[in-house]
């Protein structure tokens, strides 16, 4: 027979609650103990620390941290919207609002807190709100649909985050504190100022030192708010985010004991005063301390969970630093970012034309990092706070580290954390690592790192790397699980065994059916030395999202039309055609970057219309689908600027000209300026070309977007003659060499030898390969052809523009609304429910 | 259930996937001829890029399970069950097919 097992209760499932539970389940304490859940939302615990993230288009099943069906699985009874309201400890069990009462072995509270809503006259008025939970924050939506204004009382952490919510959801919007400056908490007076100027000038408007003495009804306004010694504020909605009281109303009520200002009192094993009660996360006082961040609380459901299970860990304090975004702010405090104490000194970087403000806390001997303060540049919060929780020293003179923290190499100690939200160690990791688990994903997913807030995730890469190249393993740059070959090796053998298809490269060197790796590689291959049609009948399957349909598809399914403008010049008369088709089609415009036009919302089924109107007019495809050249941007240059040295326009129309169609391993981008003065950004570019009183000066592999790259000269004073076949070599050398999807500037970064390297391929012909890549990117300019114009002229090609095989496709076109006098789209839902209500209909 | 006609099996593209409307419902067809069988349906709808696009993915095999990737985030669809490899907690519902005499039938519940 089975032996009966212990009842373990836990009350709340918010993050912390089901935390314990993870933790639990990971222990196979299910199996020992009965384990019965309580939440008091309908939810299943969601992620209450991106709770804004619903403002910015995250639905609330995004937020869910679990769901029932896992509860079940593990075989725990999860009780949702289940309240309880009595705690009898002499008889070992509980009562709910239903009057059922549950008896319990062990009971863990996890109550969390509550919302502080300060004795106000007024504040339970309609229209005012706590930001607390789902329920909270749908209603706070649906009241601010109707209105215009709105205010957040409190300046802290969660009250901007509520401001910005108001923000998002259009409301004008006004931030109340009652302290001299905002998150006081956290940040010092000088970064207060900071984020003040920045939150201001996105239109929130901060009244600090102001003390609500009432709320009465409004004249221009649902609200009016009264304030001692400052003139009234009228708004529609008000949100009070004013702090965070435990939820402590059970413990009180059965006895246990509660701090003077509220909380549970625990032990180091988290504890209360009944020692088969514990109290975990925001609801418990552990050394007059209460922890109102998501790290600490689950670290003592780490603990409880262990403690259950019989085992010692202790609760030891926990670390309190913060990095954020409020409204794209970087904010971060790390440790005593205040300063607070005895032996503390302050080193303060105050950039405000930069719009940034770092201070640092040391010790004494100025060897100790004991806080810090990040506004505006969050870049080296993971540097600092590694250098903050293992003590490491400090270098010579720590105020450098306000302008660069280079200085602070990475602990190599196995006990240093990394993520400081689940506590794994460097040594955790560095285990996994030796174990077999070689993947990032699957190192988060099995050491929990970089999985809570997310900030240690760059950590968690470098640590892997680290730990990889420790045990000597050369990282995998095998394409996928279907080619045991690199890019360069698939690209070699293509081109030596001159195959064209993606059958005859897998039967020969491959295994399995492919994939959406391998096949848009293999084809991007084909298309560089071959250059056949990419919707040939063989290529088509192989082509990614964008290349398919030759046009760029968007989050609603529909396309973006980007139609070649050479140097972005171009005639009235083609300026009007662009306009007339965007105006026939409804399609939303918007000048791009590249000097020409994107013309969104185009359906599937409209784009060869769309394109034989185009090409009518003389206009060819702008490739902005490919992993290609994209423009070649220029400034006016020598034809009209009174600086212009040479003729910048007529050089960048001929390259743009010339390697329009190169198919590469990621898209290209050049730029011409025709002078000194760069207006044209060349050395942003792939390939970036400068005037000069001597010809043309070449610089290569720089990058804007995500990671920039300053280029690097790699010729001075070419003729135009000259100019082209350097880049011919260039662009041929990285098109047989990059990894799939390796911008130039990475490339180069990778090229063993460096820049030094690629000059003596490219100038000296080291390789003897020059004549060779010459003939090869001659070819590619010989075969061009305009995709777009082929593809309208092949009836094949185009059968797979269409939404539906079988119908008509005017049916189901995406929603629209308008902005600014334009259509753009509107977020869909799932179409199960409107199914289901049809067939219901139907059926009726 | 009931078995729709949907279209020829030449009106589909080997290895590609196409959009269809069936009793008010979008499906994404793929022909693959060297399955069995060789044509697969789904529901149109990507539940995580949350639009129509299925049929726009591309067709492959990650360990051996025959899937399509969303071409919006590429998360892959098992062809067979509709599983998502990435998500176990998303799936797309799955329709069976059957071809007789050139033509692509398939069984929704409607």
């Amino acid at each position: 027979m089975l032996m009966q097992r212990e009842k373990l209760l836990v009350v709340g499932n918010g993050m912390v609650g089901h935390h314990l539970i993870e933790q639990l389940v990971a222990k196979n304490a299910h199996q020992r103990y009965q384990i019965i859940v309580l939440g008091e939302e309908r939810f299943v615990a969601y992620d209450r620390v991106h709770l804004s993230s619903l403002f910015s288009g995250s639905e609330h099943q995004d937020l869910l941290l679990s769901s029932e069906q896992w509860y079940q699985d593990n075989g725990i009874e999860l009780l949702l919207g289940e309240q309880v309201v009595a705690i009898d400890r002499d008889k070992q069990r509980v009562t709910l609002a239903s009057d059922t009462q549950l008896a319990y072995d062990k009971l863990v509270l996890a109550t969390g807190s509550f919302p502080f809503v300060p004795p106000v006259q007024g504040s339970d008025r309609d229209n005012c709100f706590v930001y607390r939970t789902l329920d909270d924050l749908s209603s706070i939506k649906t009241a601010c649909a109707g209105a215009r204004t709105g205010a957040v009382v409190g300046g802290g952490l969660l009250g901007l985050e509520a401001a910005n919510a108001l923000r998002l959801l259009g409301l004008e919007t006004h931030v109340v504190e009652f302290a001299p400056r905002l998150m006081p908490v956290q940040i010092d007076d000088a970064g207060s100022a900071l984020l003040k100027s920045k939150v201001s000038e996105l239109g929130v408007q901060v009244h600090t030192q102001r003390a609500t003495t009432a709320i009465t009804d409004g004249e221009t306004a649902y609200h009016r708010m009264n304030f001692s010694d400052h003139e009234p504020l009228e708004v529609d909605v008000i949100v009070f985010s004013a702090g965070i009281r435990p939820q402590d109303t059970l413990a009180r009520q059965c006895g246990l004991e509660i701090g003077e200002r509220g909380g549970i009192v625990i032990n180091d094993a988290c504890q209360t005063s009944d020692p088969n009660i514990y109290a975990i996360g925001e609801c418990a006082l552990w050394q007059q301390r209460i922890f109102g961040l998501v790290a600490p609380g689950y670290s003592m459901a780490r603990i409880t969970a262990d403690q259950i299970l019989g085992g010692d860990s202790r609760f030891s304090g926990a670390d309190m630093s913060t990095k954020l975004k409020l409204m794209g702010v970087d904010v971060s405090a790390i440790g005593n970012s205040l300063g607070q104490g005895e032996g503390c000194q302050e080193m303060v970087l105050q950039d405000m034309r930069a719009g940034v403000y770092k201070k640092l806390v040391v010790n004494d001997a100025g060897d100790k990092l004991l806080g810090a303060i990040l506004i505006g540049d969050n870049q080296d919060y993971d540097a600092l706070l590694q250098c903050y929780l293992n003590g490491m020293p400090l270098p010579a003179h720590p105020a450098e580290l306000l302008f660069d923290c280079s200085a602070l190499q990475g602990s190599k100690d196995a006990g240093a954390i990394i993520c400081s939200c689940h506590n794994v160690t460097r040594g955790d990791i560095a285990a996994a690592v030796q174990a077999g688990t070689h993947e990032l994903s699957e190192l988060k997913s099995c050491t929990k790192a970089g999985t809570g807030c997310g900030g240690c995730s760059t950590m968690v890469k470098s640590v892997l790397d680290e730990e990889l190249a420790a045990l000597g393993m050369e990282v995998n740059h095998h394409i996928c699980e279907h080619f045991a070959y690199t890019r360069q090796e698939l690209f070699h053998l293509a081109r030596v065994e001159q195959i064209r298809s993606f059958d005859e490269l897998i039967a020969r060197h491959g295994q399995g059916m492919g994939c959406d790796v391998c096949k848009p590689a293999a084809a991007s291959i084909f298309a560089s030395l071959w250059n056949e049609h990419v919707l040939d009948a063989k290529h088509q399957p192989l082509q990614d999202t964008n290349d398919a349909f030759l046009a760029n598809m968007q989050k609603d399914g529909s396309y973006s039309v980007v139609p070649r403008i050479p140097a972005g010049e171009i005639t009235p008369e083609k300026l009007i055609v662009l306009g007339e088709v965007a105006k026939k089609y409804d399609l939303y415009t918007k000048i791009t970057g590249g000097q020409r036009v994107d013309l969104f919302g185009a359906q599937l089924e409209q784009l060869p219309d769309i394109w034989q109107a185009l090409i009518d007019a003389g206009f060819e495809t702008g490739h902005a689908y490919g992993k290609s050249l994209r423009t070649v941007k220029s400034c006016v240059g020598s034809t009209w600027c009174r600086y212009g040295v040479d003729d910048s326009m007529g050089l960048a129309i001929m390259l743009e000209n010339r390697y329009k169609g190169l198919r590469s391993p990621h898209k290209l981008k050049f730029a011409v300026s025709g002078c000194t003065r760069e207006c044209a950004e060349a050395q942003s570019k792939d390939i970036g070309v400068i005037a000069t009183e001597n010809g043309w000066n070449l610089y290569v592999c720089g990058n804007g977007g995500m990671r920039p790259r300053h280029a690097d000269l790699l010729v001075s004073d070419l003729s135009t003659d000259e100019l082209v076949t350097m880049i011919d070599r260039v662009l041929m050398f990285y098109v047989r060499t990059a990894d799939k999807l390796q911008r130039t500037s990475v490339w180069l970064q990778n090229l063993e030898g460096g820049l030094d390297y690629l000059r003596s391929v490219v100038v000296d012909d080291s390789l003897g390969l020059n004549a060779e890549l010459e003939a090869q990117m001659n070819h590619v300019v010989d075969t061009y052809q305009c995709e777009w114009k082929t593809t309208l002229s092949t009836p094949e090609k185009l059968a797979r523009f269409r939404r539906f095989v079988n119908e008509g496709d005017a049916a189901a076109t995406p929603d629209y609304r308008r902005e600014r006098g334009q259509r753009i789209p509107v977020r869909m839902v799932d179409p199960k429910a409107e199914f289901i209500q049809h067939t219901e209909q139907e059926g009726a | 259930m009931s078995w729709n006609r949907v279209c020829d099996l030449d009106a589909l593209i080997a290895n590609s996937g196409m959009g269809a409307l069936v009793k008010g419902r979008q499906l994404a067809l793929f022909y693959l001829p060297t399955q069995e069988p060789a044509v697969f349906a789904l529901d149109n709808w990507d539940p995580i890029g949350k639009a129509f696009v299925i049929a726009r993915g591309i067709v492959g095999d990650i360990k051996g399970e025959v899937c399509v990737a969303s071409p919006l985030y590429k998360q892959h669809f098992s062809l067979q069950t509709g599983q998502c490899l990435e998500q176990p907690d998303v799936s797309v519902p799955v329709w069976p097919v059957k071809v007789e005499k050139g033509e692509v039938w398939v069984n929704i519940t409607a």
